[in-house]
C-alpha cells in the first residue's frame, strides 16, 4: 500500500521536476533578457539604422526587413503548401508508389536543418538563379524551409474535415473542385492558418539560412524586396559579438522586439483557431 | 608601339613596420614595362595634384557593397555612418562580416566592390580573383591593429612571453597543457587555450607571426569566431589564454590582462598599445588592416567618393569605431597610392 503510494508520489515530483527544469530555463532566459534589454528598449531601436556607437544604433532596417520576409514567405507557401495539400490529401491514390514516395519526402524534409536550405537556397536561388543576395531571396529560401511544416499542418487541417460533408456535396451533385473549393477549404482555413503562422514565426527567428546568403551586417537604409537586407535574428548575432558592451544590451533589446513579433503572430493563430473553429 | 599586357606587381609596403607585411598588388595594365609604371606612378602623383575637384558628397549616387573582415567590420560601419551624414545620403553601403577569408572569395567572385582584409590577399586568392577575370584591384591600408595575446586577471605571472613561448604553446602537435612547461618558474597550472576559428584573418595572422607559416596551429583548442566567446573563456579560466584584436582588449580591459610581448630584434617586451602599434615597437603582432578595391568598382564615383572620404577623415573613423589610426606618414602613403588609383582608372 505504502509502496504504491510512494511510487504514485515519485511519479508526479519527477514530472514537476521535469516541468520545472523547462520552465526554469525559459523563465531565466526571459528575466535575463528583459533585465538587460529593458533599458536599451526605446523608440531609437525602432527609428534608428544600426550605428557604430551603441547610443546612437537602432534596428530600424532589420525589424521592416523582418516583416517583410514573413509577408513574402505567407505569400509564397500559402499557395503553394495549400495546393501540395489539397493534392496529397484529395486527389493524390495512396497506393501509388509516387504519392507514398512524396509523403515521405515531406515528412523528412521538415525535419532538415534549415541550414542545409540556406546551402540550398545560395547555390540554386542566389547563384544560380540569380537573385543576387536580396531580401527576396530571403524571403524564398524561409518559404523553403516552412513549406514541409505547411503542407503538413494543411494537409491534418483537411483531413479533419468530415467525409461526411464530402459526401454531402457529391450527393447534391457537386464536382470533386466544387466540394473542395465551396466546402472542404472553407471549413479548413483555421487550422490552416494556424499551422501556417506557427511554421512562420520560426522561420522568422532563423538566422542560420540568412548569415549563409549574406544577410550584410550593416544595411543603413530601409531594406526593398530587390535589395541589400539585413534580418532580426541576423542584426542580434552581429551586436552579440561586438566587443562594446553597449551592443550587448541592444541585443537583449532585440531579442525583446523579435520575442513581441513572434508571440504576437502566435497570438493571431490562436486567436484564428477559436474564433473559426467548426464542430461537426 | 606596341603595348604588351603585363601585370604589373607593385611592392607596396604601405606600413612603417617593415616586418615583411608587404602586400603584393596584381594591377593589369597597358604599360611597356614595369619601368613604365614607376614613371607613370611618378607623373601621377604630381597630376593628381590637379585634377578636377571630386564631386559633392551630396551629389553621389548609387551602392557600395563590402564585405570581409570582422574585426574591420565596425570601421568600415563608422566610415559608412561618418560619409552618409556628411552629406552623400544617396549612396548605399552595406558592410558585411564574413571573414577575410570569405570576404575575398565574394570578392574574386566579382559580388562586391569593397573586400575588407586583416592580412594581405594570399597568391591563392589573387589567382582565383584572376581565373574569375574580375580585372584589377588595389588595395589600402586604412588602420591599424595589435594583434593581443590575452590571459586571466588572476594570472600573475606571464606578463611577457616571448615568440619562441608563445610558438611552444601554439604550434602543431604541441603537447604543452600546463604553464610549468612554458617556462622555468611558471607554476603548475593548467593551459585553458582559446583562439578564432580558422577562416578568421586574425588566426592566419597570429599563426604566420608566430609559428611561421599562415593556419600552422594546434587544434586542440576552444575555437571560437565570436571574440566575445574567447573575452569570456579566458575570463573565467585562471589559466587561460588567448588572441584577439585590440578594439576587444580595448573594451574588456577590466576582465583581462594582455601579455607584452618579447620583441625578437630589440628583446624587449612591449605592451600592446596605441602608440605601440603605431610607432612599429609592438613586434611581431602589430598589423595593418586594408581594404581591397575592384578596379571596375572603383570608377564608379560613390566607390571612389566613399575612399577618398575614409583618407580625408582616417582619424575621426578610427576614434569613432575605437581603432588604432595610421600614422601621418602611414596616411600619406594611402593617399598617395589611392591619387595613383583614381589617375589609373580615369585612363
Amino acid at each position: 500500500m505504502t509502496v504504491r503510494r510512494v511510487r504514485a508520489w515519485m511519479f508526479q515530483a519527477l514530472m514537476i521536476l521535469s516541468l520545472a527544469i523547462s520552465m526554469g530555463a525559459l523563465v531565466w532566459l526571459l528575466v535575463g533578457t528583459f533585465v538587460k534589454g529593458l533599458p536599451a528598449l526605446d523608440m531609437k531601436l525602432f527609428t534608428n539604422p544600426p550605428s557604430s556607437v551603441p547610443e546612437e544604433a537602432g534596428a530600424r532596417p532589420a525589424i521592416l526587413a523582418t516583416l517583410y520576409i514573413a509577408v513574402l514567405v505567407l505569400l509564397f507557401s500559402l499557395p503553394i503548401g495549400v495546393a501540395t495539400a489539397i493534392y496529397l490529401e484529395e486527389y493524390a491514390r495512396k497506393e501509388r508508389w509516387y504519392n507514398r514516395f512524396l509523403e515521405v519526402n515531406i515528412q523528412n524534409l521538415a525535419a532538415v536543418p534549415a541550414i542545409v536550405y540556406g546551402i540550398l537556397g545560395l547555390a540554386f536561388i542566389v547563384r544560380g538563379i540569380g537573385v543576387g543576395r536580396v531580401l527576396l531571396a530571403g524571403g524564398l529560401i524561409l518559404t523553403l524551409v516552412v513549406l514541409p511544416t505547411v503542407i503538413i499542418s494543411a494537409r491534418e487541417a483537411l483531413r479533419a474535415v468530415p467525409d461526411s460533408i464530402r459526401e454531402g456535396g457529391y450527393a447534391l451533385g457537386a464536382t470533386r473542385w466544387q466540394v473542395i473549393s465551396r466546402q472542404v477549404l472553407p471549413a479548413s482555413i483555421p487550422g490552416i492558418a494556424t499551422g501556417s503562422i506557427l511554421a512562420l514565426s520560426r522561420a522568422l527567428g532563423e538566422t542560420a539560412p540568412l548569415l549563409l546568403i549574406g544577410a550584410l551586417t550593416y544595411v543603413a537604409f530601409d531594406p526593398t524586396i530587390l535589395g541589400p537586407f539585413t534580418a532580426l535574428p541576423v542584426q542580434i548575432y552581429t551586436w552579440v559579438k561586438l566587443p562594446d558592451a553597449g551592443f550587448q544590451q541592444l541585443a537583449a533589446a532585440a531579442i525583446i522586439v523579435l520575442l513581441a513579433i513572434v508571440l504576437g503572430m502566435n497570438a493571431v493563430a490562436i486567436f484564428l483557431r477559436s474564433r473559426f473553429r467548426q464542430k461537426w | 608601339m606596341p603595348h604588351h599586357r603585363v601585370i604589373a606587381w607593385h611592392i607596396d609596403n604601405l606600413d612603417n613596420q617593415g616586418d615583411g607585411n608587404q602586400m603584393r598588388i596584381f594591377s593589369e595594365r597597358r604599360t611597356a614595362g614595369v619601368a613604365a609604371v614607376v614613371v607613370i606612378a611618378a607623373v601621377g602623383v604630381l597630376a593628381s595634384v590637379a585634377v578636377a575637384a571630386p564631386p559633392a558628397l551630396d551629389k553621389l549616387r548609387g551602392s557600395v557593397t563590402a564585405d570581409g573582415s570582422s574585426t574591420l567590420g565596425p570601421y568600415m560601419t563608422a566610415a559608412a555612418e561618418l560619409f552618409s551624414r556628411a552629406g552623400a545620403k544617396d549612396v548605399r553601403i552595406t558592410v558585411g562580416i564574413s571573414g577575410t577569408g570569405g570576404g575575398f572569395e565574394r570578392f574574386c567572385k566579382g559580388e562586391t566592390d569593397l573586400s575588407d582584409a586583416s592580412r594581405p590577399m594570399k597568391n591563392k586568392e589573387a589567382v582565383i580573383c584572376k581565373t574569375n577575370n574580375i580585372g584589377s584591384w588595389r588595395a589600402f591600408t586604412v588602420a591599424n591593429d595589435a594583434l593581443t595575446v590575452i590571459v586571466n586577471q588572476d594570472n600573475t605571472w606571464a606578463k611577457c612571453l616571448s615568440v619562441e613561448e608563445l610558438s611552444k604553446i601554439w604550434d602543431t602537435g604541441s603537447k604543452v597543457g600546463n604553464w610549468k612547461d612554458v617556462r622555468a618558474g611558471f607554476p603548475d597550472q593548467k593551459i585553458k587555450l582559446f583562439g578564432p576559428g580558422t577562416d578568421s584573418g586574425t588566426f592566419d595572422y597570429f599563426t604566420e607571426k608566430i609559428n611561421g607559416k599562415a593556419k600552422r596551429s594546434r587544434s586542440d583548442y576552444a575555437a571560437s569566431e565570436d571574440d566575445n566567446v574567447l573575452v569570456q573563456g579566458v575570463s573565467g579560466e585562471k589559466g587561460g589564454l588567448g588572441y584577439l584584436g585590440y578594439s576587444y582588449y580595448e573594451a574588456n580591459q577590466s576582465k583581462l590582462n594582455a601579455v607584452s610581448i618579447k620583441n625578437p630584434k630589440t628583446g624587449e617586451c612591449v605592451a600592446p598599445s596605441v602608440a605601440t602599434a603605431q610607432n612599429g615597437t609592438y613586434k611581431p603582432l602589430a598589423r595593418s588592416l586594408f581594404v581591397y578595391a575592384k578596379g571596375a568598382s572603383f570608377k564608379r564615383p560613390e566607390v571612389q567618393g566613399f575612399l577618398r572620404y575614409i583618407f580625408d577623415h582616417e582619424v575621426a573613423i578610427a576614434k569613432r569605431a575605437k581603432f588604432i589610426s595610421l600614422t601621418p606618414a602611414q596616411l600619406k602613403k594611402s593617399r598617395i597610392n589611392f591619387d595613383l588609383a583614381v589617375k589609373a582608372s580615369a585612363k
